[in-house]
C-alpha cells in the first residue's frame, strides 16, 4: 500500500473545511483531520483545483489553519454483520453504550469504536459446498442472531461467478476470522468474512428482479391500514406540524408493524423521544415471536443537538442497514423522523460551499436526493428466489406546518403514500391525526375497494355538510345532510380515530379490522327511522358511545358479543326494514 | 499563547477581520479600543484571515486597535462561588464583587449520550393549576412559553422560579428590559431565593451579539451543577432575541437566508441549547423554561416554529392567561398517572367542557339562543376562568383537583361530566345537584 494521502486545512467556517491537497482526491471520501491527538472524521464533498471541501461530522472547534487531513480511500461506509439487531448507534455508527461505558455522559469528539464487536463469537453453520458457484449476496451460510436466521453473504463487492475454493466447517468463529474463500473470474482469490462493509451511499443491488410492491405492510392502525394503506417494499410520509402527533404515529407503528425488523432512524430530533424508545422497547414483548422488541429493531440515533454533518449520514447509515437485511429474505421497515432535519442539514452545508440556493435557501439537488433516498426501498427477488422488502415511511416537519414547502412537495412526487397530519384534527384530539380529507395512497387495501370509496365519500360529505352549517347553522340544513353529517362523524369517531392509550384499541389486527370495517359500512349504507334532528343526534351519539366500548373489547371476547349485540339491538329498533342484515 | 495583533483589516457590522496564524477556530480574543475591552470569538477562518464577531459591537474600533488571542474557546466559572452573584452577557461581574477563575469549564460541551439520560418521571410543583393539572412540568422538560410583547411573560418564570423546587436557578436574559432585570432581582430576593441564583444578564442597552453568549454560559455553569447532582433550573428570556442576534451576525457574514432572513441552521444552533435540558442516569438534572416572543403573535414565525419542533411542548400565554388550547406538555403522561387517581379524569372532563363551553360563546356571539345546556356551560366557563385559569390563583395540586370537582358540581349532574361512575362515587361533592 502506497503512503498515506496526507493534505493541510486551508479554511474554516462552521463544519464545512478546506483542505489543500497535491495529490488525487476522491468525491466522497473520508478524511481524518488530525488536531493535536484528536482524529475527527470528515467527508469530501468538493473538488475544485488542489483543493477539497469536506464536511466535518464533529464540532470544529479549536481546529487551526494548517492542521493536517489525511486521505483514507474509502467512502464513507457501515459494517454489516452478525449483531446489528438491537443495537443503538449514531448516524456513523458509532455504538452508543459501549461509547457511554468508555468516555461517560458526554459523545467526546474524536471517538470512533467498531460497529460490531470482533471478539464475539457467532456460531457458523455453512450452506454451501467447496467447488459449488456463487454470485455476490448469495448466502455462504448462516448464523442464529435473536429470532433470525442471520445469512452470511458472499461480499455485495465481488462481481461474476465466484468459484468456494474453501469453506468453514460448522462452528463458533468470532468476526475477524475467515470463512470462506472465492475465486473470481480472473482466478483471483477474495476471503470472506462473517461481516463486511459497505459505503452507505450506495445502494446494495446485488439481487434479481425489483418488483411492484402489493402485499399490504399491516401496521394496526385502522385509518391507514384500511384507508391509506402502504405496501411492503413501498415509501410513504407523515408531514404535519409540530404537536400533531408525527412521532408517537412513528413509535406506534415501530411497535405494531407486522414486520421482521424495524430500523428506526432518529434524525435531528429531540434526544428524550430516542430515551423513551431505547429504554423501554426491551421491555415490551413482540406478541409474534414473544421476544422483546428490541430483538427485531435497530436504532440509528442523531439527535438534534449533535453533529449536523452526522445528521445526513444517519438515514444513509439505516437505509444501507436495512438493504443488508432485506437481502437475507426478511421484510424491513424504515422509519425516519424526520427527513426535514436531514434536507435541512444538506441546506446548511449548502449555503456553506456558498452554492447558488433554490427555493428557501434549500439546494437544487433536494429533489434528487430525497427521489434517490426513497427509491431505495421496494420489494426484491432474490437469487434464490426468496422476497425480501425495505419499506420507507419518513415524518417531514414543515416550516409554519405549510405543505408547499419544498421538502414537503419534493417527497410527495416520490412515495407511494401521503399520511398529511393536520393541526385541526390534533387540536380536536382527533388522533391519529392523518385527515382523511388530504392523504391518498396508490396502494390497494385489504378491504373491498368499493366499501373504502364509499367510506371516503361519507367523510366529503359530512365535512361539506358541516362547513355549510357553519353558515346557515343547524336550522338551516335538512334532515338527510344532517344525517350524513352525523354518519361521516360517527365513521371518524369509531373507525379512524384510536386510542393510544387504551390497551386493546391501540392496535386493530387485520381480521378484527375488516370484520368491523363490514360492520360500519352497513351501518353507513342503512336508512334509519329518526324522526328529527335530536333524535338522530342522540342515536348516533349512543351508537358512537357503544362503538368505543367494543373498540376496547379484546377481540372475539364474552364483552366484544355481547357488545355486538347491543349495537345490533339498537340499530334495529331503528332500521327502516326492520330487518337488519348481518 | 497569547499573541496581540494590531492589523485589523476589515469592519463590517459587530465583525472584524484581521490576519493571524495558527489561531483555533471559535477562539476567543480580547478587543482593546479606545473606550474599553471587548470579547470576540472567531467564526471564520480563511487561509490567514481570522473573522471574529465583537461582543461588544464594532462602533468606534479602529482598524489599528489591539486583538489579543487567549488561545482557547470561551470559558466560565462555574460551582458554589457563582451562587448570589449577577454576570453581564460575557460572564463579567456586574454587582461589582469580584471576577471568579475556579472551575473553569468550556461552553458549548458535546451532546450527552443518549443512553445517558433516562426518562423522566419527577414532576415539578408550580402551584398553577393551568400548569400542574392540565399540563404538568416535568424534571428534565425543555419548554418555551409563547407569548407575545406585553404579556406578564416575565412574572410567570420568576413565579414558577420562586416556587419550584429546585437547588439552583439560573436566569439568562438576552435583550432583558432594564425595569424587568430590576423585577427579577428583588422577586427573588423576597422569597428568598436569592442566594441560590445566579444571573447572566444581557439588557437591551447593550450590543446586540452580546446575547449570543448568554444561553451557551448560563447551561455550562448549570451542566456542572447537574454533574454534581443538583437539580437545576434555568430561565432564558427572550429567545427571540437571540435568534435575531444570530440573524444579524450571519446577515453580516453574508450567509444565504432561509426564512425571513434567519439563517438556515436556526434549527441546529435553538436545538443545540435546548438540548442541554436533561436527566442524568446517576447524576441531577437541568429543567429549561424559556420565553419566546411571537412578533405578531404568529406561531408560524421562523423562531417560535423552529422552537416548536425542539422543545417538549409549550405553555401559550395570552391575555394573561395560560390558554389551555395551544399549550402542551408533552412529558405529562410520564407523571399525571402517578399523583392522584382522579388526575386524568379532571385533566381530560374540564378541558372537554371547557372547548364545548367556548363553542357555545361563539353561538351566543352569533345570536343563537341559549339552551339550558348552553346556560350549564357559560356558567362552568366562568368558574373556570376565575377559578382555574387565573394566575392568581396559587395553590398545590391536589386543592386544585379538589376544587375541579367542585366546580363541576356547582355546575353540572355527574352523568353530564361522562366521567366514569368509579370516579364520581369517589370525588363527587356530596352538596353539589
Amino acid at each position: 500500500m502506497l503512503t498515506k494521502r496526507k493534505g493541510r486545512v486551508v479554511k474554516i467556517n462552521g463544519n464545512m473545511v478546506s483542505v489543500e491537497i497535491e495529490t488525487t482526491v476522491i468525491q466522497n471520501e473520508v478524511a481524518y483531520i488530525i488536531h493535536a491527538d484528536e482524529r475527527l472524521k470528515a467527508e469530501v464533498i468538493r473538488v475544485r483545483g488542489n483543493r477539497a471541501e469536506t464536511q466535518v461530522f464533529e464540532s470544529t472547534t479549536s481546529l487551526r489553519v494548517g492542521d493536517d487531513v489525511e486521505f483514507s480511500d474509502e467512502l464513507l461506509s457501515v459494517e454489516l454483520g452478525p449483531g446489528l439487531l438491537g443495537q443503538i448507534f449514531d448516524g456513523l455508527q458509532n455504538p452508543l453504550p459501549p461509547l457511554a461505558a468508555q468516555h461517560g455522559f458526554f459523545l467526546k469528539r474524536g471517538i470512533y469504536l467498531s460497529a460490531l464487536a470482533d471478539e464475539v463469537e457467532w456460531e457458523f453453520t455453512p450452506a454451501v459446498k467447496e467447488g459449488q458457484v456463487v454470485r455476490a449476496g448469495e448466502k455462504l451460510g448462516v448464523v442464529p442472531e435473536k429470532i433470525f436466521k442471520h445469512a452470511i453473504m458472499a461480499p455485495f463487492y465481488l462481481r461474476g461467478p465466484l468459484e468456494v475454493v474453501h469453506i468453514a466447517k460448522f462452528g463458533r468463529y468470532d468476526l475477524k476470522h475467515p470463512i470462506a474463500k472465492l475465486k473470481d473470474n480472473e482466478g483471483r482469490l477474495h476471503e470472506a468474512y462473517m461481516k463486511q462493509s459497505w459505503p452507505v451511499k450506495i445502494p446494495i443491488t446485488a439481487y434479481a428482479e425489483k418488483l411492484k410492491p402489493t402485499e399490504p405492510l399491516v401496521t394496526k392502525m385502522r385509518v391507514i391500514d384500511s384507508l391509506f394503506p402502504v405496501a411492503r417494499g413501498g415509501t410513504y410520509c407523515i408531514p404535519g406540524p409540530f404537536g400533531a402527533g408525527k412521532t408517537v404515529l412513528q413509535q406506534l407503528t415501530s411497535r405494531h408493524a407486522e414486520i421482521d425488523v424495524v430500523i428506526i432512524a432518529a434524525c435531528g430530533e429531540r434526544a428524550g423521544e430516542v430515551v423513551e424508545t431505547l429504554k423501554t422497547f426491551p421491555e415490551i414483548t413482540d406478541p409474534r415471536t414473544g421476544k422483546p422488541l428490541s430483538d427485531r429493531t435497530v436504532i440509528i440515533c442523531n439527535t438534534s443537538s449533535m453533529p449536523v454533518a452526522a445528521r445526513e449520514s444517519s438515514v444513509y447509515t439505516a437505509v444501507t442497514i436495512a438493504e443488508y437485511y432485506r437481502q437475507m429474505g426478511l421484510n424491513v421497515l424504515l422509519l425516519a423522523d424526520s427527513t426535514s432535519r436531514w434536507a435541512q442539514a444538506m441546506r446548511e452545508m449548502s449555503g456553506r460551499l456558498e452554492e447558488i440556493p433554490g427555493e428557501e435557501a434549500f439546494p437544487a439537488y433536494l429533489e434528487s436526493r430525497i427521489a434517490s433516498f426513497y427509491e431505495r426501498a421496494g420489494l426484491v427477488k432474490l437469487y434464490d428466489g426468496s422476497l425480501g422488502s425495505v419499506t420507507i415511511g419518513g415524518t417531514v416537519s414543515p416550516a409554519g406546518g405549510n405543505f408547499e414547502e419544498p421538502v414537503t412537495q419534493a417527497t410527495l412526487k416520490v412515495v407511494g403514500a401521503f399520511h398529511g397530519l393536520s393541526r385541526e384534527r390534533s387540536d380536536a384530539r382527533r388522533y391519529p391525526a392523518i385527515d382523511p380529507l388530504i392523504s391518498w395512497t396508490k396502494y390497494k387495501s385489504f378491504i373491498d375497494e368499493h366499501k373504502v370509496e364509499r367510506g371516503h365519500r361519507i367523510l366529503r360529505k359530512s365535512n361539506d355538510v358541516a362547513q355549510m352549517m357553519k353558515v346557515i347553522g343547524e336550522e338551516g340544513t335538512s334532515l338527510a345532510d344532517y344525517i350524513d353529517y352525523l354518519k361521516g362523524e360517527f365513521f371518524d369517531f369509531v373507525y379512524l380515530q384510536q386510542n393510544a392509550f387504551d390497551a386493546v384499541d391501540e392496535a386493530t389486527q387485520m381480521e378484527r379490522q375488516k370484520y368491523i370495517y363490514d360492520f360500519i359500512h352497513n351501518i353507513l349504507e342503512s336508512e334509519f327511522e329518526l324522526e328529527d334532528k335530536e333524535k338522530a343526534l342522540h342515536f348516533f351519539q349512543s351508537l358512537r358511545q357503544l362503538l368505543r366500548g367494543w373498540n376496547s373489547a379484546a377481540w372475539k371476547s364474552k364483552e366484544f358479543e355481547s357488545i355486538e349485540k347491543e349495537i345490533s339491538a339498537l340499530l334495529s329498533s331503528k332500521s327502516k326494514e326492520n330487518k337488519e342484515e348481518k | 499563547m497569547q499573541r496581540v495583533y494590531t492589523n485589523i483589516i476589515q469592519i463590517a457590522g459587530d465583525v472584524i477581520t484581521v490576519e493571524a496564524d495558527s489561531i483555533g477556530y471559535m477562539d476567543i480574543a480580547e478587543v482593546t479600543t479606545s473606550r474599553g475591552k471587548s470579547l470576540a470569538q472567531v467564526i471564520r477562518l480563511d487561509g490567514k484571515k481570522v473573522s471574529l464577531q465583537v461582543f461588544a459591537g464594532s462602533r468606534g474600533l479602529s482598524t489599528g486597535d489591539k486583538v489579543r488571542f487567549l488561545g482557547h474557546p470561551m470559558r466560565v466559572s462555574s460551582g458554589e462561588n457563582l451562587l448570589g452573584r449577577i454576570f453581564n452577557g460575557s460572564g463579567s461581574p456586574r454587582d461589582g464583587g469580584p471576577a471568579l477563575s475556579e472551575n473553569i469549564v468550556d461552553i458549548g460541551s458535546p451532546s450527552v449520550n443518549p443512553v445517558k439520560r433516562i426518562v423522566p418521571d419527577k414532576m415539578i410543583r408550580t402551584g398553577i393549576p393551568m400548569i400542574d393539572i392540565f399540563n404538568t412540568l416535568v424534571v428534565s422538560q425543555k419548554l418555551p412559553i409563547f407569548s407575545i410583547a406585553g404579556e406578564p411573560y416575565n412574572e410567570l418564570l420568576a413565579r414558577i422560579a420562586t416556587q419550584a423546587e429546585v437547588d439552583v436557578i439560573i436566569l439568562g436574559g438576552m435583550g432583558l428590559k432594564y425595569d424587568d432585570y430590576l423585577f427579577f432581582r428583588d422577586t427573588l430576593q423576597e422569597h428568598g431565593a436569592l442566594s441560590r441564583c445566579i444571573f447572566f444578564i444581557h439588557t437591551a442597552a447593550d450590543p446586540t451579539v452580546e446575547c449570543l453568549l448568554v444561553p451557551d454560559i448560563s447551561l455550562a455553569v448549570a451542566e456542572q451543577f447537574a454533574l454534581n447532582g443538583k437539580r437545576v433550573l434555568v430561565l432564558l428570556t427572550d429567545m427571540t432575541n437571540f435568534a435575531d442576534a444570530l440573524k444579524e451576525v450571519s446577515i453580516t457574514m453574508e450567509q444565504v437566508p432561509s426564512n425571513r432572513g434567519y439563517p438556515g441552521d436556526l434549527y441546529s444552533q435553538l436545538a443545540a441549547r435546548y438540548e442541554k435540558a436533561v436527566d442524568f442516569d446517576t447524576a441531577g438534572s437541568i429543567t429549561i423554561l424559556a420565553a419566546t416572543t411571537m412578533p405578531g403573535d404568529d406561531v408560524t414565525h421562523p423562531v417560535p416554529d423552529n422552537t416548536g419542533y425542539i422543545t417538549e411542548g409549550q405553555f401559550y400565554l395570552k391575555n394573561g392567561v395560560i390558554e389551555p388550547f395551544g399549550s402542551l406538555s408533552r412529558l405529562k403522561q410520564q407523571v399525571n398517572g402517578k399523583t392522584r387517581d382522579d388526575h386524568r379524569a379532571i385533566m381530560d372532563t374540564m378541558i372537554q367542557l371547557f372547548a364545548s363551553y367556548r363553542e357555545t360563546l361563539e353561538k351566543q356571539a352569533m345570536g343563537f339562543q341559549m339552551s339550558n345546556w348552553d346556560k350549564k356551560l357559560l356558567k362552568y366557563g366562568r368558574l373556570f376562568e376565575d377559578r382555574m385559569m387565573s394566575l392568581e390563583v396559587n395553590i398545590p395540586l391536589e386543592e386544585a383537583l379538589d376544587e375541579g370537582w367542585r366546580i363541576m358540581g356547582d355546575c353540572f349532574t355527574p352523568e353530564e361530566t361522562g366521567i366514569k361512575k368509579a370516579m364520581i362515587e369517589k370525588y363527587w361533592p356530596k352538596n353539589g345537584n
